[in-house]
This record gives structure tokens, sequence and C-alpha cells, in this order.
């Protein structure tokens, strides 16, 4: 067992409805408890869909157990086939069903529906949502895919967006518009907005273009094997993804690489000198592997960040991000427990971080700024505004999206000119976080003109000062560490404790702190 | 609006009732522990499930999950599932863990959940091991929450009726109100009654296990919530008695529930007409002004919370609207009956759901409002029906005179923004040079 209040992922079985739900014309049967509908209020809350998704529940309960179940279960098939008539059924068992072990699969073969049944395995104590999603499109795809002719024109298959997914509605059409402009047609996009029918003529294109491996991969290796299909291996989010992704896919569909750049505003805005502030902000990036893998390369080499750790909780791609930690030269983190995310955050005391839903609120609490780069998300990051991650448009988003919850350049330069300034000081907090201005309190000025008179340095800050390894802030010092605008002076105090622990200083005055400063100076 | 006649004859009370068996879109039992640990404040909710009860979780508690929350679930995992002996260890080395990081913990709840009920993991019997091992600091109670036997708020009956066999014992005759409400109703409930001279009044759940009631045959119980079935039961095997009474929704329904009790306790006809004069009067304005635009709606019910019937009588007397079809997951008829004498026979209540057959019943309808889960809510509403999201009704406080008013705006809001929102709205061209002009 293991104690869990946040979980950055579903069980299996709500990948296997972010499947269903993406596609068109196929129903999914799932042998499941009464209350796990819970999980359709995902779709139609925070994806906002119009629709209920997909899935019909069998919702046993307690004096349904025993034989019972497998009848209430065909019964549940039968009436999902005759309301819906999709092309395809997908079945399967969520956690609870799992332990009472009916067999969807087999149960739904001897019915003889007139369509494909489907059956998925979806171990819930094993795996977890990314898994389910994977999984399920992998199965649809080796049931339903065929040899067919390739298309004339060259085209591709877009492969491993879903319902629920981070910005996939919009990374779809960024991307169908960016492979127009090579001259590459789409032939198939699935799980979204496909249908079984639509399943069978994925053996059309040329080539697959996996845009998110956690959802995609086992279907495109398939694919690769079973219909010679060979896929990217390039994500397409960031300027320099972006333009290995033209060039990979060029060389695999031989057809010129081109790449329409006249709407790209990135690298312009990161040269500009606004954007010289940014140099070596510290930044922790956490997510799912991909959208990390995407973010760590962005913020090192396109907006000139220093990336002081990384991470993802999803294990399947645990050995890429390490091996992105080693190019990094830092520490990966591979966890689903956001506590330990949150000592790592606290340890490394970044600038700002790079993460999901989880990681704001992490941001949030420790006054760190954040912006959103993977699921889970909540509903404003399903957006009605057009806003992909992937290609030039992509690129345009994320810096927006990332330098926004930073203070910009010239506002930080502005804080630092008058930060002794009545309005400027630090309880006001920054006038766009809507946090009202509170004028300094005379005590504040009292405390200030205190600095200034002699034997200051003689009253201890309030922190405990026995034992020789604890470091005690001197109370002018604390002041003076005040002084420094909010959003550096975790990573003051961490360095000025660091430079006064090395040296054996057990008490911090207003020259240590100088010191330190001068010290680490970069 | 406002009908204060006398109840209908007949009321619903004997109506026969539609009795569905299929798919149910609604929660479990677990969502109530989203409450009541806000309302318990020394108690922790341990779940012992799966990854889905976490996720459900974490769905519910929406962004209440950063604040170190009190409920947490052991998620069961491959290992514990090979033996049954080692889930025992397991749980008492994951308890011992989160009670030593939580000292201010007093009361654990072991909540069961589906996965652990259909393993018949004896979650009592590691209760009350729990309960020897960490005596007398904290007390570890367990009741289910699972999917397979309870329906939403019935979590927290369960909770509740785990709870009463444990109360100390009493001869005190005192006043018990039974279900969790939020702080500033319960404290307005109180304060009418103990204005009537009612007292002492003890309220269940107590906000911290130092402040448990006791029970025993002096004591008398109303209910504030009518999904508490277990808990009445639980009660009365305690020798408590129940004062029966229509739920407190509406100036009308508030009235006849203080009404019930000020009978009860002997209060003078004109202490108690003092007493609620003037807040009644406030009530019914504040439900005239907000019921705007209800008076002759229709509404249908899908089942969720059992709290569908009393509002339903709010509804159509009150605020002067026509119930279709009154879904609840599980109709208590004794609980229910005060509430259904004073409906007009004519609505469908209807117990236990096919989902997608009610859908069918629901569209044929068409009614102006439609009380449902997220589930459904914006689904119907691409379909050009107006819901009202009916979890609201459980969070928001609704209860007794002041909050009337804002229980009527809860279902007028709707049918307004529909009102207000010109979406289609685009003048033709033509249309356009035509007012220029």
């Amino acid at each position: 067992m293991k104690l869990a209040v946040w979980t950055y992922e579903g069980p299996p079985h709500v990948g296997a409805m972010r499947v269903a739900t993406g596609m068109r014309d196929l129903h999914f049967v799932l042998h499941a408890p009464q209350g796990d509908t819970y999980a359709d209020l995902l779709f139609t809350m925070i994806e906002r869909r119009n629709h209920r998704p997909p899935v019909t529940y069998t919702t046993f309960q307690a004096r349904d157990l025993g034989s019972d179940t497998a009848d209430l279960f065909k019964t549940a098939c039968r009436d999902a086939y005759d309301r819906f008539r999709p092309q395809a059924l997908i079945v399967g068992a969520s956690c609870t069903a799992e332990l009472i072990q009916d067999d969807p699969g087999g149960m739904a073969e001897t019915m003889d529906l007139p369509v494909p049944v489907i059956p998925l395995e979806l171990p819930s104590y094993q795996r977890k949502e990314n898994f389910g999603a994977d999984e399920t499109f992998f199965q649809i795809t080796r049931t339903l895919a065929r040899s067919v002719d390739r298309t004339a024109r060259p085209s591709v298959n877009l492969i491993g967006p879903t319902a629920l997914g981070f910005r996939h509605r919009d990374d779809i059409t960024e991307l169908t518009g960016l492979l127009m402009d090579m001259g590459i047609a789409v032939n198939v996009t699935a799980p979204m907005g496909a249908s079984p029918a639509d399943i069978a003529r994925l053996g059309a294109a040329h080539a697959n273009v996996l845009m998110y491996p956690e959802t995609g991969e086992s279907a495109c290796r398939w694919m690769e094997r079973e219909l010679g299909l060979p896929y990217t291996r390039t994500v397409p989010i960031g300027v320099g993804a972006t333009r290995d992704f033209v060039a990979e896919l060029a060389a695999l569909l031989d057809v010129p690489a081109h790449l329409d750049e006249s709407r790209l505003r990135l690298p312009w805005y990161s040269a500009s000198v606004d954007s010289t502030y940014l140099t070596g902000k510290r930044v922790f990036v956490f997510g799912d592997g991909t959208h990390v893998k995407a973010a760590a390369r962005i913020a090192r080499d396109e907006m000139g960040f220093e990336v002081v750790g990384v991470g993802c909780y999803n294990r399947e791609t645990a050995r890429d991000v390490r091996a992105l930690a080693r190019d990094f030269g830092v520490e990966a983190l591979i966890t689903d427990d956001y506590l330990d995310v949150e000592e790592r955050i606290e340890a490394l005391a970044p600038e700002m971080i790079l993460g999901t839903q989880m990681e704001r609120h992490i941001g949030k609490r420790l006054g760190i700024p954040c912006a959103v780069i993977s699921a889970p998300v909540h509903v404003q990051d399903f957006p009605a505004r057009y806003s992909p991650q992937m290609g030039i448009e992509g690129a345009n988003v994320i810096f927006d999206t990332w330098v926004h919850p930073l203070v910009m350049g010239l506002e930080e330069h502005l804080l630092h000119m008058f930060r002794d300034d009545f309005e400027f000081h630090d309880a006001a907090g920054a006038s766009h976080h809507g946090a009202k201005a509170v004028p300094r309190s005379a005590a504040d000025d009292a405390a200030r003109a205190a600095d200034s008179m002699p034997g200051a340095d003689a009253d201890l800050a309030a922190a405990p000062a026995t034992g020789g390894d604890v470091v005690t802030w001197l109370a002018c010092a604390e002041r003076e560490l005040k002084k420094i605008p909010f959003f550096v002076r975790g990573k003051a105090r961490r360095n000025t404790e660091k430079f006064a622990a090395d040296r054996g200083v057990t008490q911090i005055s207003v020259e240590t702190l100088y010191e330190a400063k001068a010290h680490y100076a970069r | 609006m406002n009908d204060q006649s006398p109840p209908p004859m007949p009321g619903c009370r004997d109506v026969p009732v539609l009795r569905e068996r299929g798919q149910r879109e609604v929660f479990c039992g677990l969502t109530g522990i989203i409450w009541l640990h806000r309302k318990m404040q020394d108690a922790f909710f341990l779940v012992v499930g799966s990854r889905t009860c976490a996720h459900l979780l974490q769905s519910a508690a929406g962004v209440m999950i950063f604040a170190e929350p009190r409920f947490g679930t052991a998620i069961l995992e491959e290992t514990d599932l090979a033996g049954m002996a080692d889930a025992q260890d397991e749980l008492d080395r994951e308890v011992a863990r989160l009670l030593a990081r939580r000292p201010d913990i007093r009361q654990l709840f072991l909540v069961g959940s589906c996965p652990s009920e259909v393993i018949k993991l004896d979650l009592a019997k590691a209760a009350e091991r729990m309960s020897a091992a960490h005596a007398p600091n904290v007390r570890v109670i367990n009741y289910s929450g699972s999917g397979i036997e309870t329906t939403f708020t019935q979590g927290e009956d369960a909770c509740l009726a785990a709870m009463v066999p444990v109360l100390p014992e009493t001869d005190a005759r005192e006043l018990v109100l039974v279900g969790a409400l939020p702080d500033v109703v319960e404290q307005q409930a109180v304060g009418l009654l103990e204005a009537m001279g009612i007292g002492p009044i003890r309220v269940l759940p107590a906000p911290r296990k130092a402040d448990d009631l006791g029970l025993g045959a002096n004591t008398v119980f109303a209910l504030t919530q009518p999904f508490l079935g277990d808990t009445h039961a639980a009660l009365e095997r305690r020798g408590a008695r129940h004062i029966p009474a229509p739920f407190p929704f509406g100036e009308e329904g508030t009235t006849a529930w203080l009404q019930a009790i000020a009978t009860e306790f002997d209060v003078a006809p004109d202490l108690f007409e003092r007493v609620t004069a003037a807040p009644r009067a406030r009530a019914r304005k504040a439900v005239a002004q907000a019921a705007e635009g209800l008076d002759g709606k229709s509404v249908f019910f899908f089942p969720d919370s059992q709290l569908e019937v009393p509002l339903a009588r709010f509804l159509t007397r009150e605020c002067g609207m026509t119930a279709i079809e009154v879904g609840t997951p599980y109709l208590h008829r004794d609980l229910m009956g005060p509430d259904m004498d004073l409906m007009v026979q004519g609505p469908v209540f209807s117990e236990g759901q096919d989902v997608d057959m009610q859908l069918d019943r629901c569209r044929a309808a068409r009614p102006d409002l439609t009380v449902c889960g997220l589930g459904l809510a914006n689904p119907l509403e691409a379909e050009g029906l107006t819901t009202k999201w009916a979890i609201e009704l459980v969070f928001t406080p609704v209860h007794f005179y002041e909050q009337a008013g804002d229980l009527a705006g809860l279902f007028s809001r709707p049918l307004r923004r529909r009102a207000v929102l010109k979406l289609d709205a685009a003048q033709p061209p033509a249309a356009r040079a035509e007012a220029r002009r």
C-alpha cells in the first residue's frame, strides 16, 4: 500500500476513456462499479465536451456481486450496441471488476455482435492512465489497421492526440498547417477525431508522425513492423525541435525540408534586450517525459535559462529523462509523489518552475512563479483561444506563457531602483498579482533606522542559535535580506547560508551576506 | 408562490414509485469525505482503495486538495492483492506513519472502497486493532464509502452511523441535530431553537472528538439532511427518538421543521411566533425575489443526493414550479413521508436509474430546468436544455430561513442566464443596412 493524496495519473481505464472519447463511432463498455462514472466529468467539465463520453458502465452494486455481474455485463454490452450502433466496441474492466474476474473480452466475444469487439487488458494495480491510453490505441490499431495501398502523394498520420490531452486540439491544427506547407497531406489523425473506419486506412500513409509518445508509441511501433510505416522520433515543441522535425520528416519522405518561419517570433523576442534578464534564470522542469524533454531544450537553448532540475511522473519515459538529466548535468527526479517534487523544489529553490497543475500549486505555496507545460491540467488549460505547443505558433505561445509569470526585465530593474519606495516595499507585492499595496508602516521605518545604529548586530534573530552547524541570521542581516526583491530572496538566503556553512561561520551578518553575494556573482 | 395552503389531499406519500435498474450516473459514497473532513476538524479520512479512488477524490475535491487536506488514499498494489495477512500489516504501517506525521489527528476513519470490499479486507477488525494500539489519543472507526454499497451523500450516512455505537451513554434529555451543515447554517438553527428555550442542543457530527455528545433513552434527534437512513436506525438502536418533520428547505420547510421540534419541547405558540416571525418574513421576501422566473416552469430531477424530494417540494410549493420527474438514488419512505405529504400528486417519483432510459424521458418532456450531475449537464445544455448541476446543492449553504433566497437563486440563475445570453444574435447584413438608414 502507498499513501497518496495527489495522483499525477488516473487509473488505466481513464486512459482507455481518453482514446474512446477522442474517437468517433467507437463505444467503450466498461465493467465497473457504481460511482466510476465520475470520470465522465473530466471530459464534460475540464475539456468542456458537449456530449457524454461514449462509455457505457455496467455500474454493478453489492447486490449484483456473484454470477449476476456477468449477465449485467452482457446486457450492458447488448444495450450499448443497440442504442449507439458503433463501428466497433472496446470492452474492459476497471480496478474493481478486475478483482471479480468476469473477463469482459471473453464474454463479449460469445455475443456475436456484428462489429469488431476489442478486449482490453488494463492492469489497474500496476499501470496508470498513459499506459491505458497507449495500450487501448495499440489494440484498436492492431485489430483494425490493414495493409492498404499508399496514397499517391506523400501523406502521414498524426498519431497520439487524445481527449483530455494538454493542447492536443491545437497541436493538431498547427502540425496540419506545417505539413501542408511541405506538401504533405494528413491521411488520418488518430485517436482524436478518427472512426474505426479511419483506423482501417492508417496504412495508406507513407509515415507516422508520433506526436505524443506517451499515448501513441506502441501503435507506431506496431505499424512500423507490420505495415512498414516509419515514424518520427522528434516531437516538434520548440524552435530547434520543430526544425529538426522538419528535417527528419523530409528525409523520411524524401521531400524538400521547408518551414515557413514568417510568423516565428520566439527567436527575436528572446534576443531582444528586454530578455537579457532571463539569462541564467534557474528553472526546474517537471511533467510528462515528452513535454519535459522539449521544455528543457527550449529553456536552455532558446530562453537562456539554467535548468537546475528535471523530472517526470510517468516511469515509461524514465530512461529518456535520466539521459536528458545527464546531458544537463543535473539529477533526474522520477516520481509520482508530489511531496517528493515539492521537497526537490524547496531544496533547489529555483526562480521558476515549469510543471503541471500540481507544480503550479507548489509554486504558489513557495512563492515561485510557475508556467504549466504538461498534463495533468485543470480547466483553464483547455483554453478557448488558439494555443498550441507545437510548431511555429507553439513556440510563440511558449515564449509568452513562460515569460508572463516572471517579473519583466524593465519591471525588475525598476523594482530594484525603487525598492525603498513607500509603494514598492515587499509586503505590497507586485501590483499585477492583484495584491493591494500596503504603505510601509512606522515600525518598518524604525527598524530601518535601527540598521544604521552601532551595536545593531548584537541582537540575534529569533532562530534558536545552538550547535556548531546551525547558521543563524543576525537581525540586521535578516533586515538587509528583506531589501532584496522577493523573487531572488530565496536564492540569496540559500547561497549565503551555504557560503557561511562552508566557512564554519555560524552567525550571518550584513558583511557575510555581501561576501556571499560577491562570491556567487555571475 | 409561497403556497401556505394546507397539505394537498391526498399528497404523494403513497404514490407508486418507478423503480429502475441499469446504468447509474452517480458518485460513490467516498465523495462525502470532501465535506465531512471540513466539518470534523480533528479527523482524518483514509480510504483503502485503488488509484481510481484517489483520482475520484482529486477530481471531486478540485483545488481544495492542496491545503494539507485531512484525507488520503492507501492505494492497493499488486502485492496487497496476493496475500491477505500482508494487507493488514501494510495498513498498520501506513497508519502509523500517517499518525506520526499528523499528531493533531484524533479520529481516523478507515473508509472502505469497492476494491477493499470485494477482496473482503476486514477494515472493521483493523479499526479495532488500531483503536487499541493508538488509544487514548486516537479513535479509529471504519465505514464503507464504496460505490457498490453507497451513493454520494450516503457516504455521510455510513460515516455517522459508524460513529453512533461508539458515542458515550447519557440519560440527559438533549436535542441532537443530525447531519453535517455549513457552520453558518448550523449556528442559525441552534440560535433559533435556543431562542425558543430549547436545549441543550448537540450536533452530530461534532466538530471535534472532545465535543462528543452522549446518547440514551432521553435523547431526541432531528435530521437536517434526508440521506441519513442508517444513522436514523443506529440512533434508534441506542434508544434515541426521532422527531419526524419535512426537511428545512425554504421558509415553509424550515418553519415546519422548527415547529415539529417546538411541539416536542412544548414551546408556547406565541413564543414560536415571536422567534420565527421576522426571519420568516425575510425568507418569504427573499424567495419571492430570487424565484422570479421560476413560476410556472417545469423541473426534472436526475438522481444524485436524496435531496431531490424535499427540493422538489420547495420548488413546487414556494416557487410555483411543476415537477415532471423526481429521481432519487434511494427513497426512504419514512424519512421522506412528511415532504411527500406536502406535494400535489402529478410528478413521477423514480428510485434508482437507467440513465439512457431516463435521458430519453427527459428529452421527451423538454423540462424548463433539469437538475443533474456534471457528467450530464454540459451535454444536455448542448442539446438546448437548461440545467442546474446538483452537486452545488450539497456544498452551498441552502438550509433554513436566511439561505432560502439563495436556494431559489441557485435554480433561477441558469434560467436567467439562458435568457440574457444572445449567443446566436447576429443581424443579417441586410437588416444592419436597414438599421443604419
